[in-house]
Order: C-alpha cells, then sequence, then structure tokens
C-alpha cells in the first residue's frame, strides 16, 4: 500500500499535514471514477472551508462532483495550476493538491490508507 | 458535410427582390457597415439539397428507438402540429384588443383547467419557457409565500441526490441554501436524512415522482406530511409526469406547486433547445403570487416572461390533452409504464437493472459489473447500441447508480420494436465480451464516430473563420 502518509474520507479526498498546513487532493480512486477531468472549480484564498460541505467541484466528461472538505478552517492557498491544467488531478492525483487550509478547528473522522483501500473495494 | 458558408460561391444568390417602390435613401457613414455582409450565397437548389443533408445525418424518434430516459422523448402526433398552425391562431397578436383574441383566450383558460385537474392544483400560469423555468417560477412561489409572511429564517431547500440536476441550481438561483439529502438504499427518499435537514430553516422540498431511477416514492404522503410539519412547502418536478398522468396527482400526493413540462408530456418536439412550455400550478394559497403579464392582465407580483408564455406549444398541449381524453391520458401512462417494465424484463439477464423491482416509466441499468469483466463502460456499450441503428439511453444519469444506463421507452413504442431492443442489447453485450476493443471505438457505422470529448471539453474551438 502506497501513501501511507496521507489520510483519507469517506467521499475520496486525501489529506497530508505539512508545515503546519492541512493539505487536501482527491484520491486515485476519486479521479478514477471520475474520468478525464475538463474543468475545477476552487474556492479562493482567505474562504472559509467546513468538513463535510462542498469547497469546490470538479467537471469530468460524464459529471459534476462536489469537492467536500475532510476539515474545517482557513484556505490559505490555492492550487493554480488546476485551472489551466486540470488533467493534473487524473495523471498525478497524489501529487496535485488542490487547497492547503490553516486554523483548522475541526476534522473529519478520517481512514488510514489501509482503511480506505478496504472501503474503496466496498464502494466499487 | 461542407458547412453552407463553404458551399457558398458568388452570385449564386437566390434571392430575387422586388422593385424597391420607396425613395432611396444612404446611411449615414458613422452606422455604415464597413466591411461587406458574409452571408452564403447559394441557389434554391443547393439550398434544399444542403438540408437534406443535414437531415441525413441526424437522428430523431422519427428515425427509430429513441429512448432517452428523464427527459421524456415521445413522439409526437400530427395532429397537435396541425393545430399549432392554424392560421387564425399564428396570425394573433400578444398586443390585440382582447375581444380580437377571445379564441386564444379561451385556449389558455381551457388548457389551464385541464391541467390542473391533470395536476390537482387550482390555478396556473402558462408564463415559464420551459421546465428549468417553470422550476425557477414555482420555487418563487415558494419564496414570495415565506416572505409575505415575515418568516424570513426559511433558508433552505432539500433536494435528494438523486434529484435533476436543474433542481440544486434552481434553488440557488432563487437565492436558497441547497441542503442535499442521500438517497435510502432503495433509491427513494431517505425519511431518516430529511427528518435530520428538516428545521425552521426549511423553505421547502423539491422532489420528482417518480423519482429519476423511475421509482414511486411509497412513503410521498409521509415526506410531504413531514415537510408541512415544519412549516415547508413542497414542490414537485412535473419531468416524470408521463408516468402518472390520469392515474395520481401531485396535488393529492400533498406538494404546494408543480411545474409540467408541456413539450415532454403533452406534445411538442423538443430537445432542440425550445420552444418549450413549462406550466407552472399551485394550490389557491398560493394563487396570489402567480406571475401575471403586464401586458395583457395589468401586471402581478411577478413576471417571468413576456405575454402568456409560447401560446403554440400550450395549444399542442391542448389538442393532445382533448385528442386523447379521458380514457386517453391515463392509458398512455399505463402503456409507458407497461413498455418500460416490458424492456426491462427483457434486458434484465442482459445487464442488471440498478433496482430490480416494478419500476414506472422509466429503469436504470447499472453497468459496473460488466465493466469490471470487460473493460467496456456504459459510454462504450451505448456507443455500440448506434451501430445496431438505435439512439442510445442518457448515460451516466443519475449519479448515485455507477455506470447508469437509463432507458425510457414510452407509451408509443410496439413490443416488437421492445424485443428488436432487447435483442440489440444482447448483441452489443457479446460484442463488448468477445471484442471489447471494437467497443471502445464505436460507432463504426456513422458520418463521424467516436467524438474526443476530453478534448473538446478542454479545448473548445467555438467560432470559426468562414
Amino acid at each position: 500500500m502506497e501513501h501511507l502518509e496521507y489520510q483519507f474520507s469517506r467521499s475520496h479526498e486525501w489529506v497530508k499535514e505539512e508545515d503546519g498546513l492541512t493539505i487536501v487532493g482527491i484520491s486515485d480512486f476519486a479521479q478514477n471514477a471520475l474520468g478525464d477531468v475538463v474543468f475545477v472549480n476552487l474556492p479562493e484564498v482567505g474562504d472559509e472551508v467546513i468538513a463535510g460541505e462542498a469547497f469546490g467541484d470538479v467537471e469530468s466528461v460524464k459529471a459534476v462532483s462536489d469537492l467536500v472538505s475532510p476539515v474545517t478552517g482557513t484556505v490559505a492557498e490555492v492550487n493554480e495550476e488546476l485551472l489551466d491544467s486540470p488533467e493534473l488531478l487524473n495523471s498525478d492525483p497524489y501529487g496535485s493538491w488542490i487547497i492547503k487550509v490553516e486554523n483548522v478547528t475541526d476534522t473529519e473522522d478520517l481512514l488510514s490508507a489501509a482503511a480506505y483501500e478496504e472501503y474503496c473495494e466496498t464502494e466499487a | 458535410m461542407k458547412l453552407v458558408f463553404e458551399k457558398s460561391r458568388p452570385g449564386h444568390a437566390s434571392v430575387i427582390l422586388p422593385p424597391l417602390d420607396v425613395e432611396k435613401t444612404e446611411l449615414p457613414e458613422s452606422i455604415g457597415r464597413q466591411s461587406a455582409l458574409r452571408l452564403p450565397e447559394l441557389s434554391e437548389t443547393e439550398v434544399s439539397r444542403h438540408y437534406t443533408e443535414l437531415v441525413h445525418e441526424v437522428y430523431g424518434v422519427n428515425c427509430g428507438f429513441y429512448p432517452l430516459g428523464s427527459c421524456t422523448m415521445k413522439y409526437n402526433p400530427r395532429i397537435d402540429e396541425e393545430t399549432a398552425s392554424l392560421p387564425s391562431f399564428t396570425g394573433a397578436h400578444p398586443l390585440a384588443p382582447a375581444e380580437a383574441v377571445k379564441g386564444c383566450r379561451k385556449v389558455l383558460e381551457e388548457a389551464a383547467s385541464l391541467l390542473e385537474e391533470i395536476s390537482g392544483m387550482d390555478a396556473m400560469t402558462f408564463q415559464p419557457a420551459a421546465g428549468a423555468h417553470g422550476e425557477f417560477t414555482g420555487v418563487l412561489l415558494i419564496k414570495q409565500y415565506h416572505d409575505a409572511r415575515g418568516d424570513e429564517k426559511r433558508r433552505k431547500i432539500i433536494v435528494p441526490d438523486s434529484a435533476h440536476g436543474t433542481n440544486p441550481a434552481t434553488a440557488a438561483m432563487c437565492g436558497y441554501e441547497v441542503v442535499n439529502i442521500a438517497s435510502a438504499p432503495d433509491g427513494c427518499v431517505d425519511l431518516e436524512a430529511l427528518k435530520n435537514a428538516l428545521g425552521e430553516d426549511t423553505a421547502g422540498l423539491m422532489l420528482t415522482n417518480p423519482n429519476t431511477v423511475g421509482l414511486f416514492d411509497p412513503n410521498i404522503l409521509e415526506i410531504t406530511r413531514l415537510v408541512h410539519e415544519a412549516g415547508g412547502l413542497c414542490y414537485y418536478d412535473g419531468a416524470n409526469l408521463n408516468a402518472i398522468m390520469g392515474h395520481v396527482r401531485p396535488g393529492d400526493m400533498g406538494f404546494d406547486c408543480v411545474h409540467m413540462n408541456l413539450h415532454k408530456t403533452f406534445a411538442t418536439p423538443h430537445g432542440g433547445g425550445g420552444p418549450g412550455a413549462g406550466a407552472v400550478g399551485c394550490k389557491a394559497f398560493l394563487a396570489e403570487y402567480l406571475p401575471k403579464s403586464a401586458l395583457m392582465d395589468g401586471g402581478g407580483p411577478i413576471q417571468v416572461r413576456g405575454f402568456a408564455g409560447n401560446f403554440l406549444v400550450v395549444l399542442k398541449a391542448l389538442t393532445y390533452i382533448l385528442t386523447l381524453g379521458r380514457e386517453g391520458i391515463p392509458q398512455a401512462s399505463e402503456t409507458a409504464v407497461l413498455n418500460a417494465n416490458y424492456l426491462m424484463q427483457g434486458v434484465k439477464d442482459v445487464f442488471k437493472p440498478a433496482f430490480d423491482r416494478i419500476c414506472m416509466h422509466e429503469f436504470v441499468l447499472d453497468l459496473s459489473d460488466y465493466k469490471k469483466e470487460t473493460g467496456v463502460s456504459a459510454l462504450d456499450v451505448a456507443k455500440g447500441l448506434i451501430d445496431y441503428g438505435i439512439h442510445p439511453p442518457t448515460m451516466y444519469f443519475p449519479l448515485i447508480v455507477h455506470e447508469a444506463l437509463m432507458l425510457e421507452p414510452t407509451e408509443t413504442e410496439s413490443r416488437e420494436t421492445l424485443d428488436q431492443v432487447t435483442e440489440i442489447f444482447r448483441k452489443v453485450r457479446e460484442d463488448g465480451v468477445r471484442e471489447p476493443e471494437k467497443l471502445h471505438t464505436a460507432p463504426h457505422s456513422t458520418v463521424i464516430g467516436r467524438p474526443d470529448e476530453v478534448a473538446a471539453a478542454r479545448n473548445p474551438i467555438l467560432k470559426a473563420q468562414l
């Protein structure tokens, strides 16, 4: 099992702690289920995100899906590269972070990489 | 094929203008054109052949089986078109004095009365131009109702996750916060999730019944009761009315307002962008908030479109209802439901139904197991069906079913057609097992093969240099 440093939400976002910030992206399972991503709608720096609520959306050829925040906090950084190259979410889901969150006050009940793998088995 | 602009040759124009019978004037240079008006020039024969060529490149309900679910794409009887082309109707002007257009008024009143009977509502407007516009108007009724009572804390509209995408979009357009609730495992509303979402901030619920997986929600009376108990109102999305008309009425299910897609359920070809008609009905207590035309009726609280809306579409709906009559309307929905169940029984050992129980007018197949086995997706199967000469069903909707294909045969297909369709589904399934690559690149028999949807979405080229 790769990506041991990541934790996962049940709505298929990954979470990683780095330099005091909480980094959020979408999992390989998520990008695979979505299909080719063609557009990403991102929040702005300074926006409040709430655990369990949408903070943006991704549009694939199939559908538009909410990005659900695994944490409550303030958006510190946004990966604007995704606006021009949304396909990075498909080609490198773990390297392509979406937002970095600061002042985190609440976190969803997250799964370890191993538990998430099992969870995806049941979802698939 | 070539664009009409590419076929253009200077001097081929086919218009013979009558002689000028007024004094010639020159436009001042400031507002005159600086460059030539680049309209295509073709002879009448060439124009005629161009459009005939276009006809041969499209596929419609007149060409063969066309099972687009969640958006009833049914055959529209010719008689409805004939009525709508009567010169006394097409020649009427919306600003004509009331006494000169009594017939048109009568059409609107008669259609309103019949649709009120079908929907179980007390009042009706024909202003909205189509379904989503009707939703917008309907939710504005809910908003005006709460605002008039000073009940401003009601800021949320509840929408199930199986809803048509227009429902949350409508609620947001009306300034509401959207609360999405997950469906129960049987595809219907999860009563516990609904109870948890309801509260003093609930403005209303938007619901389609039968829902987008083609199931009639057996808890509907409890659902509308719970919403009313919390102080909210219930909005009925009439997109699936074709399944129940003449049998069950949204008004009797506890809904306070509805929209009906006259262009889906009651004749008028659609799918090309209109015109449609999203008639909105409501119970008596909401009637005062209905839109009124300032020019025709002297104004009302809101106006969502000019005059009476798309009058000729209403006329087609009236013709359809009167042609079918009190026996024909329920028979149409019965046959729509029977056809869907017959087709589902036919294809259920080909592809797995997402919910294996008696369905209403449409059903959803879940191809995720088939995709795991063969690598062939719902998209590939849909494209493969084209090579057998039928239109693909709706794909990847509703979102709660992975690898979804949604089929709605409608009431106008014969048993023979449905048997043929079952056989085609069986063949495509076998093709995918035997030659998956062939399906990945399907269709092979059409003018345009498999478009690169990803490239089209990522790098759209929206204009051409002609």
